[in-house]
């Protein structure tokens, strides 16, 4: 615990240090929240809690990095890899996810941790397990003496994640496709009622959500790092996120991703990078406990 | 209902089975060791998630559990742990015969009872989580475990425990082992099946069912929930122990947390042989090892993928289970049998032709 105590007290000495740490957390928790807006519209919308989320962000993250092996600028991963996973995502909405949305919960919570599976053992086989980064060839800016450090990288990819959060946003508020998706996450069946094809509504769904997801990847390789089981990490977190912000509650979900950003990287700072997959997965039972005290209010268990 | 009586068929074939089995084929005594293991990973899993409807994904975390706990008191009874794990130590550190034994039946009652604490109170905290949260939440505790383990030096981070070495020969080590497992599963086998015929195995069948209208009937629902994990924490504790000593190594993401193989495995057994059955859980195991061996054997480096393959496919087309299918295909066979679907646990055994009823496995 000794170097935790130090830790804080360099905080402490050098205020300056929170203003960079806040500012690399709110850089990263724009991509934080745009994949968990995605999970929050399938969750919303077909109550599909897909925990193949965090795999979908790291074949995103393979496309940059593979583009970026190859001469070509990684930044061009985020439309290639929003395409990408929208066909992804279609073939694993028809395969996998169209046959198990009526049935319970569970159901479709597993059916996508095998899914999670097979592309994270898919990705290991073609990349190997080793971490790996796209490299943009951006500068990094320094000030107050070397203490704050903003990487353009992470800058454009807080920038192109803000812009697609804004795009989609305007799209589920303003087209006709999104106010059937509102709709359809509504009353399904009054929906169908009134004549949405709710079938096809889950497919666009889930597709968008995977291509959110792929160019989020795609911004994640620029910015940090990819690995193949780094997907469940990613998982998790947006589990968190939206959990946290609950189902629904849009400007909750963004605010909790740049939250969770915030809280990483000072986690990490504070306790070590070492226990960063701890602390998420810490805060995770955290969030649930919680919910449930919050819950126990309205119900009066048997003890 | 006796052991004696019909019913219990099956286990009476699998207590020859079992002990003939090391002997009958000795290559492969490590394998069938295992589907011992996978046996009693299937049957623990659904107490919880066939018969009370608490889908667990996280009970690999009792199993790791109980392997660290059982490293410690074996050598923590004779050395300091910090030493012995650091991964500066050059000096070997041998054990003698009495120590181990010792140290080992020591750590096993230690593993189970420090299990059945952890389940009581990881389930103070989780057990007011209903339907997926709570599988999310158990799933998060099992990480948890991993990380935290993989970052703490004194229990040797992620490099790992060398366990103390069995002081005999390979072959015997072999059969102790082997034979550890396969009482501990039969244990469990005959154990569960007097459970599930008490008020606690209806009670648990009630929470599933409508948990509400259990609390309204005046079931102390928590306390059941809470001991119905506590005992599958036992049993998978001191199997962890075994396994433990049995691979001679430990290490955190691999062997003793293992969430996405062993961990989903025991989800996968349990849906492919029949939820909430006795002996589906024992089919799908035996199926699904099956399986994992040929695709471990014929496609090597693939099988991680094609195990996924079969998760998905398996609950996306294949979610009643052979048991179910069974149950569908001849209800005649089941009536008044033990997988007894939920529905017909009240009604009285019906008369049927001996010989039939009692072995939905052999029957296919």
């Amino acid at each position: 615990m000794d170097h935790v105590l130090s830790n804080l007290s360099i905080l402490d000495a050098a205020p300056v240090l929170n203003l960079g740490l806040l500012i690399d957390g709110l850089l990263i928790g724009s991509i934080f929240a745009l994949a968990a807006y995605g999970l929050a519209l399938v969750w919303g919308v077909m109550s599909v809690k897909n925990l193949a989320q965090g795999d979908f962000i790291m074949i995103g993250g393979y496309l940059a990095w593979g583009l970026g092996r190859h001469g070509i600028n990684p930044l061009f991963g985020v439309p290639l890899g929003f395409i990408l996973l929208w066909c992804i995502g279609w073939v694993i909405y028809r395969t996998v996810v169209s046959k198990v949305i009526s049935r319970d919960l569970f159901t479709s919570l597993l059916a996508t941790f095998g899914v999670a599976i097979v592309i994270q053992q898919t990705l290991n086989l073609l990349f190997g397990p080793d971490t790996q980064s796209a490299q943009a060839h951006l500068p990094t800016w320094q000030f107050a003496g070397g203490l704050i450090t903003v990487s353009a990288a992470r800058l454009i990819g807080f920038v192109m994640a803000a812009i697609l959060a804004l795009c989609v946003v305007v799209f589920m508020k303003m087209s006709r496709m999104g106010q059937a998706i509102r709709a359809t996450a509504q009353d399904p069946r009054a929906a169908r009622v009134l004549g949405i094809d709710t079938g096809k509504i889950y497919a666009f769904t889930f597709c968008l959500n995977a291509a959110i997801c792929g160019a989020a990847g795609a911004l994640v390789a620029i910015v940090w790092n990819v690995q193949p089981f780094y997907g469940t990490t990613y998982s998790i977190r947006l589990f968190v996120i939206v959990t946290a912000a609950g189902i629904g509650n849009l400007p909750g979900v963004i605010a909790a991703g740049y939250g969770m950003g915030v809280f990483e990287q000072f986690g990490g700072f504070v306790f070590g990078a070492e226990y960063q997959q701890a602390l998420i997965v810490l805060l995770l039972l955290g969030v649930l406990t919680v919910r449930q005290l919050q819950y126990r209010r309205f119900r009066q268990a048997v003890q | 209902m006796s052991l004696s009586s019909r019913q219990s068929l099956p286990l009476w074939l699998i207590l020859p089975a079992g002990l003939i089995a090391p002997f009958a084929f000795p290559t492969y005594s490590n394998e069938i060791a295992v589907l011992w293991l996978m046996i009693l990973f299937a049957s623990t899993w659904d107490i919880l998630g066939g018969q009370m409807g608490y889908n667990s994904l996280g009970n690999i975390f009792f199993f790791g559990a109980g392997m660290y706990i059982c490293a410690v008191v074996q050598i923590g009874l004779y050395y300091d742990v910090g030493m012995y794990t650091s991964g500066a130590r050059t000096t070997h550190i041998a054990f003698t015969s009495a120590q181990y034994f010792t140290g080992f039946s020591v750590g096993l009652v230690v593993a189970g009872v420090g299990c059945a604490v952890l389940a009581i109170a990881a389930g103070w905290v989780l057990f007011g989580l209903r339907g997926p949260y709570f599988a999310i939440g158990t799933l998060g505790l099992a990480i948890a475990a991993a990380e935290l383990v993989s970052s703490w030096e004194w229990l040797g981070a992620a490099g790992g425990i060398a366990m103390p070495v069995f002081p005999g020969g390979p072959h015997a080590e072999k059969l102790f082992f082997y034979f550890l497992l396969f009482a501990l599963t039969f244990a469990l086998l005959v154990f569960l099946r007097w459970l599930y015929s008490t008020n606690f195995g209806l009670a648990l069948n009630a929470i599933r069912d409508d948990e509400e209208k259990a609390e309204a009937m005046g079931l102390h629902t928590r306390r059941y929930k809470r001991t119905a994990w506590a005992i599958s924490a036992v049993f998978l504790g001191i199997s962890g122990a075994i396994f433990a000593n049995m691979t001679g190594f430990i290490d955190p993401r691999d062997i003793a947390f293992p969430t996405t193989t062993f961990n989903i495995f025991m989800v996968i057994m349990v849906l492919l042989g029949g939820k909430g059955t006795l002996w589906g859980p024992v089919i799908g195991a035996v199926v699904f090892h099956t399986i994992k061996e040929v695709t471990w054997t014929y496609f090597l480096g693939w099988q991680f993928v094609l195990l996924g393959l079969v998760i998905v496919i398996t609950i996306v087309y294949f979610q009643q289970g052979i048991a179910g299918w069974l149950m569908e295909k001849y209800p005649a066979w089941f009536s008044g049998d033990d997988p007894l679907p939920p529905e017909s646990r009240a009604k009285p055994a019906r008369a049927i032709p001996p010989g039939l009823a009692s072995q939905p496995e052999g029957a296919e």
